[in-house]
């Protein structure tokens, strides 16, 4: 499958260098160095590591066993059950939101980025270059600056308390469509458009069976920017959703975790632990995303962040 | 030179080598045709937000004789609101502390990945990549548990060792509290972007640098340093938009520790506040407007002091 393979493309100028010197220093390893990192590591592993070992625990084992190790009773499935069914369910209503409004979001996000970046590598015409260098200057603009005044126009337009109010923003991605931008000026190339056009197809016909497929790899990398930042997005939703059956789980937890620490967490209540399962849970999906993924995000930030 | 400022620099005289290139395209409508979209809803979501914004911020609500124009009264006041000014002063040193660290940090990982001098090298990148994929929500929550004197494990230990241990929730550290959450989450982004960036230098020149005798320490100042700037700068630049705009992390720490993180810890907190708990919609559309016009500002000001001072 062409978007498997195709991210290597990128910086593919200058593999066959890098290849050879990987090849060259292959024997010589030090120690100190990989220790020092190992170190690192377990820095960045630790909270990751806690909160495994928290949804285990019952609120009251989280306060009277030691944090970074299991207790007597680990009760994972009780804490995922009580999560997914406390208040019928909200929890798991919040993760299908967060999948549909981060799922929108990122192909909208992705299709109307590739499109415009198509069409500012590809074509010139009047108010190209002001266009172009407005949208640059808006990748300055903080999407949280920018977030009370766009909840301001959408109060007054009554778009306030539903899912548009999530999705809208976060179609407009400035970045995105500059890497999408440099990504098709190479990946596209002139002498295939200027083919399918002496063969009679069409601008869009073009695009969208041609020029689409070769910008397949740039798509997927902001694909995946998009689906981060609004799987992880917490303010814009804070201020737009009154309804917590349209929260995102970042809303929805943080409401949990305000519970838990406003003497929610008594004797009876297991409402802590439903945060620390809750906040497990809701990483999962985009950890193991990450992952598998992970080679997109390099091939995307290498052609964004190295183009002279 | 910076990614940004390069593309925006090319513009003007790209046209021209771009018509050759292409000879014979037809001009045709077919390229406002692809950038509409786009360019629609940023003109919607983008350009109007701030226009409404800029228009609200003239205007001044009272209880009595409601809505007047004001002009620019609300600037006024805020430039002389020692609670907006708090805010943006705390956001400023918490840039000027935490960024530092963050992109040495970044870089050194990145180096050290790219050395190849290290075991599990594959590993590594990714365990210090992963918290990126943890929103910030979950991220502070756990390390609000961690910080915490009653269940946190550094506490515990501490007190199984009678040891002290600071209050990481307290006045005193919660600003260093806060930078460590920051960290944690997006060192690994930051590497990434340096990481990428230095696997597209072209192995002839380390081949070069070997051959005149450089040493790896050698090699990464006078090889890899200067190729990495212009990702250095793009990292640096999300830095300041992400330092400035502060707010998911001391929004969720403010319900462990109240008294410690009030209204307008940062400017955004500010901004938030004013909009959503005391109403006052023009002041809010004034103070979000200028953090905007801050961010800028400052943005503007380390690209031109970086291309300065590689121009010199």
């Amino acid at each position: 499958m062409t978007t498997t393979t195709a991210p290597d493309r990128a910086p593919a100028r200058t593999v066959p260098g890098v290849r050879s010197r990987r090849r060259t220093q292959a024997h010589r390893r030090s120690t100190p160095l990989t220790i020092a990192m190992l170190a690192a590591l377990a820095y960045f592993l630790l909270p990751l590591f806690w909160l495994v070992i928290a949804s285990t625990k019952s609120t009251q084992d989280l306060f009277n066993s030691f944090g970074l190790w299991f207790s007597h009773a680990p009760q994972l499935w009780t804490n995922v059950r009580q999560t997914l069914t406390y208040d019928n369910g909200v929890f798991g209503r919040w993760l299908l939101n967060t999948v549909v409004y981060a799922g929108v979001s990122a192909l909208g996000a992705a299709m109307l980025a590739a499109a415009a970046g198509y069409g500012f590598a590809k074509f010139r015409f009047r108010g190209h270059g002001a266009s172009f260098n407005l949208v640059l200057g808006a990748i300055m603009v903080p999407t949280t600056a920018l977030a009370i005044p766009t909840y301001l126009l959408f109060a007054k337009v009554g778009l306030v308390n539903t899912p548009w109010a999530v999705i809208l923003p976060s179609l407009i991605n400035p970045f995105g469509l500059y890497l999408m931008r440099i990504y098709a000026e190479d990946a596209v190339p002139d002498s295939v458009i200027e083919a399918a056009r002496i063969d009679g197809a069409g601008e869009a016909r073009i695009f969208f069976t041609l020029a689409l497929r070769l910008l397949a790899p740039g798509l997927v990398t902001v694909v995946l920017f998009t689906l981060v930042s609004t799987w992880n997005n917490y303010f814009l939703p804070l201020i737009m959703l009154n309804d917590p059956s349209l929260y995102p789980v970042t809303v929805g937890l943080s409401s949990w975790a305000a519970q838990a620490q406003n003497g929610g967490a008594g004797a009876s209540s297991n409402m802590l632990a439903l945060v620390t399962t809750g906040s497990l849970l809701s990483i999962i999906p985009l950890v193991v995303a990450f992952l598998l993924l992970q080679r997109y995000w390099q091939s995307g930030l290498a052609s964004g962040a190295v183009k002279q | 030179m910076s990614a940004i400022t390069a593309a925006s620099r090319e513009a003007p005289r790209r046209p021209v080598e771009r018509r050759r290139r292409l000879g014979g395209v037809r001009p045709g409508a077919a390229g406002p045709l692809f950038v509409a979209p786009f360019m629609v809803l940023f003109l919607l979501l983008f350009l109007a937000p701030l226009g409404y914004a800029a228009y609200l911020s003239l205007f001044q609500h009272k209880l009595i004789g409601g809505t007047t124009f004001v002009g620019l009264q609300n600037y006024v006041t805020a430039l002389k609101d020692p609670l907006f000014l708090h805010g943006v002063a705390r956001v400023a040193l918490f840039f000027l502390i935490q960024v530092p660290v963050m992109l040495v940090l970044a870089l050194l990982f990145a180096l050290a990945l790219d050395s190849g001098l290290m075991r599990f090298a594959r590993v590594v990148r990714l365990g210090i990549f992963v918290p990126y994929a943890v929103p910030s929500v979950v991220a502070t929550l756990m390390w609000g548990y961690l910080y915490g004197p009653s269940f946190g494990p550094f506490a515990q230990l501490g007190r199984h060792f009678h040891v002290p241990v600071p209050n990481f929730l307290s006045d005193s550290w919660m600003l260093a509290s806060l930078a460590n959450v920051v960290t944690w989450e997006f060192v690994g982004y930051n590497m990434i972007i340096l990481y990428a960036a230095l696997r597209t230098i072209p192995g002839e020149l380390y081949e070069a640098a070997a051959v005149d005798g450089a040493g790896a320490w050698r090699i990464a100042w006078s090889v890899k340093l200067p190729a990495l700037r212009p990702a250095l700068m793009l990292t640096l630049l999300f830095s300041v938009i992400g330092s400035f705009q502060l707010f998911n992390e001391p929004k969720l720490l403010q319900t462990i520790a109240p008294n410690v993180i009030d209204s307008a810890y940062t400017a955004n907190l500010y901004g938030y506040s004013l909009a959503f708990t005391s109403q006052q919609v023009n002041y809010a559309a004034t103070v979000s407007f200028l953090l905007g016009l801050v961010i800028v500002i400052v943005s503007y000001t380390v690209l031109i002091t970086a291309n300065r001072r590689r121009a010199s």
